[in-house]
């Protein structure tokens, strides 16, 4: 029977020919990440078991993102454990603030982990990275710490669900639209415990940062991961990375056989899909953006893991070009990483946000979680290009978010309410 | 190992920024996290129960992060049991690792109401609902899992293989 793209990478990982869904085995880990918070606990949990010897720190990733640059003296303190552990044990993967980024955006653009690999993450947007054609996948604290005391995890073998995406794109619709209409089809549980394999022509004409965004919202869809198959343009991101430019290493893409099987199977075609929007309180309540325009906002956030890539900047940034927010707006914009705001400067990308009245920050996960950087006050509304919009989730109880794309993001800011380029 | 205990009822897709809001997920020690256990979904939570109670929820229990301070959080306070219809995936996994007794039953939260009084045989596979005058089966553990439970967690299997190294 044939096998999919993460049955394929997992049977590899376990030491075996094939495996089958619903099967539980041990796979070795290629790259074991945790940020600041989800470390913290690892790190805990390690002395409790009375385990100070790491199976290879050459497969630890630790890349404090939450609350840093440190918001008080609370992430001071675990970001300080996190730093102290990484140099004891020699970690290889330890990234510094201002040499970093968010975990999801430093991985995939710093080579440190490779098509066909195998990772978990101590944070659910781990799936990111299934974009370059890897497993990756998020779990607990737990998980991590065993992965880096044996390098190793127990899995359950997913199923796995294939999405495909067909046809011409409407304009200003991109890959933050077609997940947000894949998951208003599927809803927030529709592919629980599946692996989602993305296919289909439409990918050919999206730069890979798309494909990232999708990957990154798989796990809204109840998804263990999101997993694209590999070509010229993976192809080019991998082998452009500072780490494959040094040490030139070897990776098998995997390519999922034509007799694979499939719980859940959905072809979408695109050209009926109109910039989206993602209502309160769930990343499922989707609703068309020119639905949306009576909605008042009093923030907006560009970028995250889900949007803060340089083409969903250069896309915002093209919105903003000569123009104002709107005097009840303030907008924080969060490239994912150093080497993409490095990338923006080349561009003259925050000129144009500082321009048109933006906040242009340094790369943190923080307003995305109610941390710092833009916490919602009470009743107040955002457009935000990130991934979920549960409840409180980025401030007061009674704060609402609506998700969108970078484009939408941008236009809403200069409107003063919900809507597209198309209505400036 | 027998459950007994009263119900927390809760509904659908309950995510785990509302079991452990971002604000506190620098906490590590147990203790604290019992203080604001599903603070954003019900303020008076803690009031409302007491350590052996059961949270029967809905669909899609614990959806969202993959922090391990809500589950932490649920153990903390003395609930000793998660009945649900459906739960996520990372949420489910991360009970099994903290040793925190999870079980699916669309047909407990099909019956179960608040305040009713559970009883669970955790590896016999049978729920009583003593309330209502119901008993009810879940299709057990596979056995890697019930070796973790019985152990209190994955300590135990961490350890075993750390030793055979």
């Amino acid at each position: 029977m044939g096998q999919t793209i993460a049955e394929k990478i997992i049977a590899v990982h376990a030491g075996r020919p094939t495996v089958q869904p619903g099967q539980i085995v041990n796979v070795s880990v290629d790259i074991a990440m945790a940020n600041e918070l989800s470390a913290a606990l690892s790190i805990k949990e390690l002395g409790e078991w009375g385990i100070d010897h790491l199976h290879n720190p050459e497969k630890i990733c630790l890349i404090p993102d939450h609350f840093t640059p440190n918001k008080d003296l609370n992430a001071a303190k675990i970001t300080k454990i996190v730093r102290e552990f990484a140099r004891r044990h020699n970690v290889k993967w330890y990234f510094e603030v201002g040499r970093a980024g968010i975990e999801h955006a430093v991985i995939p653009l710093e080579g440190v982990i490779l098509p066909g690999q195998l990772m978990v993450g101590g944070d659910s947007h781990t799936c990111t990275a299934g974009a370059l054609n890897c497993f990756a996948t998020g779990m607990g604290s737990t998980d991590i710490a065993c992965a880096w005391a044996t390098g190793e995890v127990w899995l359950k073998v997913p199923h796995s669900a294939r999405l495909t995406f067909t046809g011409k794109l409407r304009p200003h619709v991109y890959g933050k639209d077609l997940i947000l209409h894949a998951l208003g089809d599927l809803t927030t549980a529709g592919a629980t415990y599946m692996s989602i394999e993305y296919h289909g022509d439409v990918f050919e004409k999206l730069p890979l940062s798309d494909r990232f965004t999708m990957s990154n919202m798989a796990i809204e869809a109840g998804g263990k991961a999101g997993l694209f198959e590999f070509d010229q343009k993976t192809k080019e991101i991998v082998e452009s990375t500072p780490r494959f430019i040094q040490d030139k290493p070897k990776y098998t893409p995997y390519a999922p056989d034509s007799d694979a099987t499939y719980a859940l199977e959905r072809t979408y075609d695109v050209s009926t899909i109109e910039p989206l929007v993602a209502r309160p309180f769930s990343p499922d309540n989707v609703a068309v953006v020119s639905s949306c325009t009576e909605v008042n906002i009093d923030e907006v956030v560009i970028g995250g893991c889900t949007n803060g890539w340089l083409e969903d900047l250069v896309r915002a940034a093209e919105v903003f070009r000569g123009r104002k927010v709107h005097p009840n707006v303030r907008v924080v914009v969060i490239p994912g990483s150093q080497r993409i705001i490095r990338q923006a400067c080349d561009l003259g990308l925050p000129q144009i946000f500082i321009d048109a009245g933006c906040v242009f920050s340094t790369s943190t996960c923080g307003p995305c979680i109610g941390g710092h950087m833009g916490v919602l006050g009470e009743g107040e509304i955002c457009v935000s290009t990130t991934n979920r919009n549960f409840r409180g989730r980025m401030g007061h109880l009674s704060s609402e978010v609506y998700l969108a794309n970078p484009a939408v993001a941008a236009a809403s800011a200069i409107l003063g309410h919900i809507g597209s380029p198309d209505d400036l | 190992m027998i459950l007994k205990g009263k119900v927390y009822r809760a509904g659908d897709n309950i995510n785990t920024d509302v079991i452990m809001p971002g604000r506190w997920c620098h906490l590590t020690d147990n203790d604290e996290l019992a203080k604001h256990c599903m603070e954003d979904h019900d303020r008076d939570f803690l009031k409302k129960i007491k350590p052996g109670d059961i949270i029967v929820a809905d669909d899609n229990f614990g959806c969202g992060s993959s922090r391990e301070v809500a589950p932490l959080s649920i153990k903390a306070v003395g609930i000793a049991g998660i009945v649900a219809r459906s739960f996520a995936r990372i949420f489910y996994r991360n009970c099994i690792n903290i040793g925190l007794p999870i079980f699916e039953s669309p047909e407990c939260a099909e019956v179960t109401e608040a305040g009713d009084e559970l009883e669970i045989d955790v590896f016999g596979g049978r729920i009583v609902n003593a309330t209502r005058g119901k008993e009810m089966t879940f299709a057990p553990y596979p056995d890697f899992m019930q070796t973790i439970l019985r152990d209190g967690g994955l300590r135990a299997w961490v350890l075993d293989k750390v030793n055979k190294k």
